[in-house]
C-alpha cells in the first residue's frame, strides 16, 4: 500500500470572539478545535473522517487543503508539506467544502474555464473534461445560466465539478452529500467510487454512518477534536453495525471526559 | 506566471463590464451627473444674479434732460420716460412699474451748459437694491451719467481707443482656474471611482466566500493581489476619466465664463502626458490603500464605512491646491503620497511644474504601491484576515 497523505499530530486552536463565546456558551477565550489528530491515507482508497457536529472534521480538512495552518503538526501530501510548501499541495489536491463559493454573477461554463485556466489545464483537455463532467451531473443544460439562478443542489454539484477541473489524484470532500436529495447524493457516491476505481485517493468527512459503511475502506472517528479510533472500517465495526459501534465508542469517550 | 494575473484580470473586468448596472453607475452616471449638476449650478448662478441680455431698463425721470435723452439714444438697454412728480415716481418704483427713478433739477440742461464753478447741479436716483433689474439699472445709469459728465467737461480719457487692454491670455485664465479646482476634483473622482469597485471586489468576495475558492488553487497570492489591483485601477481610471470629461465640459459654465475664456487645449501633449503619469501613479496608491482596507473588512459595508474618513482626508489634501502660492518647489514635499499628487497636478495646470518633483512623486507613488501590494498579498495568505468570523 502506497502512502499518499499523512497527517501528523495536527492541532488547531481558535481564538473566540465575544460573539462566538455567547453562541458556544463559554467563557473560555480559546477553542481547541483539533487536538493531535494523525492518520494516513493510502493510494486508491477512500478514507472517511466520521464525527458529530463540531468534532473538528472541517477544520482538519481545511488544514490539509492549506486554507489554514496547523498550530502544531504537518500534513505530507504526496511528498509535499502543507505547512512548508502549500502551493505544491494545492496543485495536487481537489478540495470541496460548503464554504467555498462560486461567484453568482458568472455562468457554470465561465467558472469552469476560469478555474481550469488557474490550474493551467490545456484547453482541449479542459473542453473534453468539462463535457464529460457537466453531462454526468446534468449541468450541461444550465451551463449558460447565471449561478445565482441555479438550485442549491445544482450549485453544489457545480462546486464539486469545479474542485476537480485539474483532475487531481487526491480528492478531499467535506460532507459531499449534505443537502442533496437521494438521487443526487447517490450520483455523488457513485462518482466517488468511480474516482477510486481510477486509482485516486479520496478523503471524505461525514456524520452519515451508512455512507462510511458503503464507500470508506478505512475510517477515523473524531470526537471533540481528537482521533479516537482509526483503522479499516470492517475492523472497527467488528460484529456490530457502524452506528452501534460509534455509540459504544462515543459513550466511552464522553463518559471518560465527564 | 503572467498567465494567472491575466486570467484574474480578465475575470475582474468581465465581472464589471458584463454588468450593465455597474457600468452605468460607475462609468456613465458620474460624468453625466457632474455635467448636469455643474451646468445647472452655473446657469442657476448667472440667471439668479443678472437679468437676461435683452432686458431694457424702465427708467422714470422727473424733469428729464434733453441732453441725456439724446445721449441715451446711443444705448439700447434704457428706456426713459417722464413722470410728473417725485411722489408719482416713487409709487411706480414701489409697485415695480419702473426700475429706476431719476430726478433732475429744474433747468438741468441750462445749468450744465453754463456751469463753470460753484455749486454743481445734483441728480438724484432712487432704486430698490432687492430687485436685480433695479440694482442693475442704477449701476448702468450711474455709469452712463458719469460718462456723460466726462464727455461735457473732458480733461482726459481712460482706455478709450478700442485697443485690447487686458493682457490676460486664454492660457492665464485657464491655468488659474484649472490649477485651483481640478486637482481637488480629480482626487475626489479617482477616489470615489475606486471606492465603487475595490470594496466590492475584495471585501465582497470575502463576504460571499468566493475568494476562498480562489485561495485553494495553486495561484500565488501575489498574483491575485496584482490581478485585482490592476483591474480595479483600470476601472477607476475609466471612472475618473468620465468624471473628468463631465467637469471639463461644464467647468466654464460653472465659473461663469465663456467657453472661449477657458480652453483645455491651452495645455500641450507633454502636459497631458505628465498629468496622466501622475494620475496613474496616484490611482495605484489609492487603489492599494482601499484594497488593503477592504481586505481587513468582513463585509462590503464595513469596508465602505472604513474608507469614508479617508475620503474626507483626501478631499482636505485636495483643497490645499486652492490656498497658498501654488505648489511648493522643494522636493521634500513630494515624498508625501496623495499630497504630492495634488501639488504635481496644481503645478502642471499652472504651467510651473518641476521635472524633479514630478519624478520624485512618480517614484514615491510606485514604491508605495509596491509595498502595499506586498502587504495585500500577505493579507491574502493570512487565515486570520481571510477567514475571520
Ligand atoms: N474560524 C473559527 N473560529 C472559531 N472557532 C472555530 C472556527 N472554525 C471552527 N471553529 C470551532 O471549532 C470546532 C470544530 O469545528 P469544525 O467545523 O471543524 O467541526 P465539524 O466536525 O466540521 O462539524 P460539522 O459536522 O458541524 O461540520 C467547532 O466548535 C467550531 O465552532
Ligand atoms: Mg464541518
Amino acid at each position: 500500500m502506497n502512502e499518499v497523505l499523512r497527517a501528523e499530530g495536527l492541532k488547531k486552536t481558535f481564538r473566540l470572539s465575544s460573539k462566538q463565546q455567547k453562541i458556544e456558551r463559554t467563557k473560555k477565550r480559546k477553542k481547541i478545535a483539533v487536538n493531535g489528530v494523525s492518520f494516513t491515507a493510502y493510494e486508491g482508497e477512500i478514507f472517511g473522517l466520521l464525527g458529530p457536529n463540531g468534532a473538528g472534521k472541517t477544520t482538519t480538512l481545511r488544514m490539509i487543503s492549506t486554507l489554514i495552518r496547523p498550530d502544531k503538526g504537518d500534513i505530507i501530501v504526496a511528498g509535499s508539506s502543507a505547512v512548508k510548501e502549500p502551493w505544491e499541495v494545492r496543485a495536487k489536491i481537489g478540495f470541496l467544502t460548503s464554504e467555498l463559493k462560486l461567484e453568482d454573477f458568472f455562468t457554470p461554463n465561465y467558472m469552469y474555464d476560469f478555474f481550469s485556466a488557474l490550474h493551467g489545464v490545456d484547453e482541449k483537455v479542459r473542453d473534453s473534461r468539462k463535457k464529460r463532467l457537466f453531462e454526468k451531473f446534468g449541468i450541461d443544460k444550465f451551463a449558460e445560466v447565471k449561478i445565482a439562478n441555479l438550485s442549491t443542489g445544482m450549485k453544489q454539484k457545480l462546486s464539486l465539478v469545479v474542485s476537480i477541473v485539474h483532475d487531481p489524484s487526491i480528492i478531499i470532500f467535506d460532507e459531499p452529500t449534505n443537502g442533496l436529495d437521494v438521487i443526487t447524493a447517490r450520483a455523488v457516491t457513485d462518482f466517488l467510487l468511480e474516482l477510486k476505481a481510477e486509482g485516486k485517493t479520496i478523503i471524505v468527512s461525514t456524520h452519515i454512518f451508512s455512507l462510511v459503511e458503503k464507500i470508506c475502506d478505512r475510517v477515523g472517528i473524531i470526537i471533540g477534536g481528537e482521533m479516537i479510533r482509526c483503522g479499516r472500517t470492517v475492523d472497527i465495526m467488528g460484529d456490530l453495525s457502524l452506528e452501534d459501534r460509534f455509540f459504544e465508542i462515543y459513550r466511552e469517550t464522553v463518559g471518560d471526559a465527564e | 506566471m503572467k498567465g494567472n494575473i491575466l486570467t484574474i484580470m480578465r475575470k475582474e473586468l468581465a465581472r464589471f463590464f458584463k454588468d450593465p448596472r455597474l457600468v452605468i453607475t460607475t462609468l456613465i452616471l458620474p460624468g453625466l451627473m457632474i455635467y448636469a449638476v455643474y451646468s445647472f449650478m452655473g446657469d442657476g448662478l448667472s440667471t439668479q444674479f443678472s437679468t437676461p441680455d435683452e432686458y431694457v431698463y424702465r427708467v422714470d425721470a422727473v424733469n428729464p434732460s434733453n441732453h441725456i435723452k439724446e445721449y441715451l439714444k446711443l444705448v439700447d438697454f434704457v428706456d426713459m420716460g417722464e413722470v410728473s412728480s417725485y411722489d408719482e415716481g416713487i409709487e411706480r418704483l414701489n409697485s415695480n412699474e419702473s426700475d429706476l427713478l431719476v430726478v433732475f433739477p429744474q433747468d438741468f440742461d441750462k445749468a450744465i451748459s453754463i456751469y463753470s464753478s460753484g455749486k454743481a447741479p445734483n441728480v438724484e436716483m432712487f432704486f430698490n437694491s432687492a430687485q436685480i433689474a433695479s440694482a442693475e439699472a442704477y449701476t448702468n445709469m450711474t455709469n452712463i451719467l458719469n460718462a456723460f459728465e466726462s464727455s461735457i467737461s473732458n480733461r482726459f480719457d481712460i482706455n478709450n481707443s478700442g485697443r485690447e487692454y487686458d493682457l490676460a491670455t486664454e492660457k492665464d485664465t485657464t491655468s488659474q482656474v484649472f490649477s485651483m479646482m481640478l486637482p481637488m476634483l480629480l482626487m475626489v473622482f479617482l477616489f470615489s471611482g475606486c471606492m465603487s469597485v475595490a470594496p466590492e471586489s475584495i471585501a465582497g468576495e470575502k463576504e460571499r466566500g468566493t475568494i476562498a475558492t480562489l485561495l485553494v488553487t495553486p495561484v500565488k497570492r501575489s498574483e491575485i493581489a496584482i490581478g485585482k489591483i490592476l483591474s480595479i485601477s483600470f476601472i477607476s481610471l475609466l471612472s475618473g476619466i468620465s468624471s473628468f470629461l463631465g467637469t471639463m465640459s461644464s467647468l466654464p459654465k460653472l465659473m461663469g465664463m465663456s467657453a472661449e475664456g477657458m480652453d483645455a487645449s491651452a495645455y500641450g501633449v507633454s502636459d497631458y502626458a505628465l498629468l496622466l503619469a501622475v494620475i496613474l501613479s496616484t490611482i495605484l496608491v489609492i487603489v492599494s490603500i482601499i484594497s488593503i482596507i477592504s481586505a481587513f473588512a468582513k463585509t462590503v459595508k464595513e469596508a465602505n464605512t472604513t474608507v469614508l474618513p479617508l475620503m474626507i482626508i483626501v478631499m482636505l489634501i485636495g483643497i490645499t491646491s486652492m490656498f497658498g502660492q501654488g505648489a511648493p518647489s522643494e522636493a521634500i514635499w513630494y515624498l508625501a503620497p496623495l499630497y504630492n499628487s495634488v501639488q504635481c497636478m496644481t503645478a502642471i495646470f499652472a504651467f510651473s511644474y518641476s521635472t524633479v518633483n514630478i519624478i520624485t512623486t512618480l517614484c514615491v507613488n510606485v514604491s508605495i504601491s509596491i509595498v502595499l501590494l506586498i502587504v495585500l498579498a500577505k493579507m491574502f495568505s493570512s487565515e486570520k484576515i481571510m477567514f475571520s468570523k
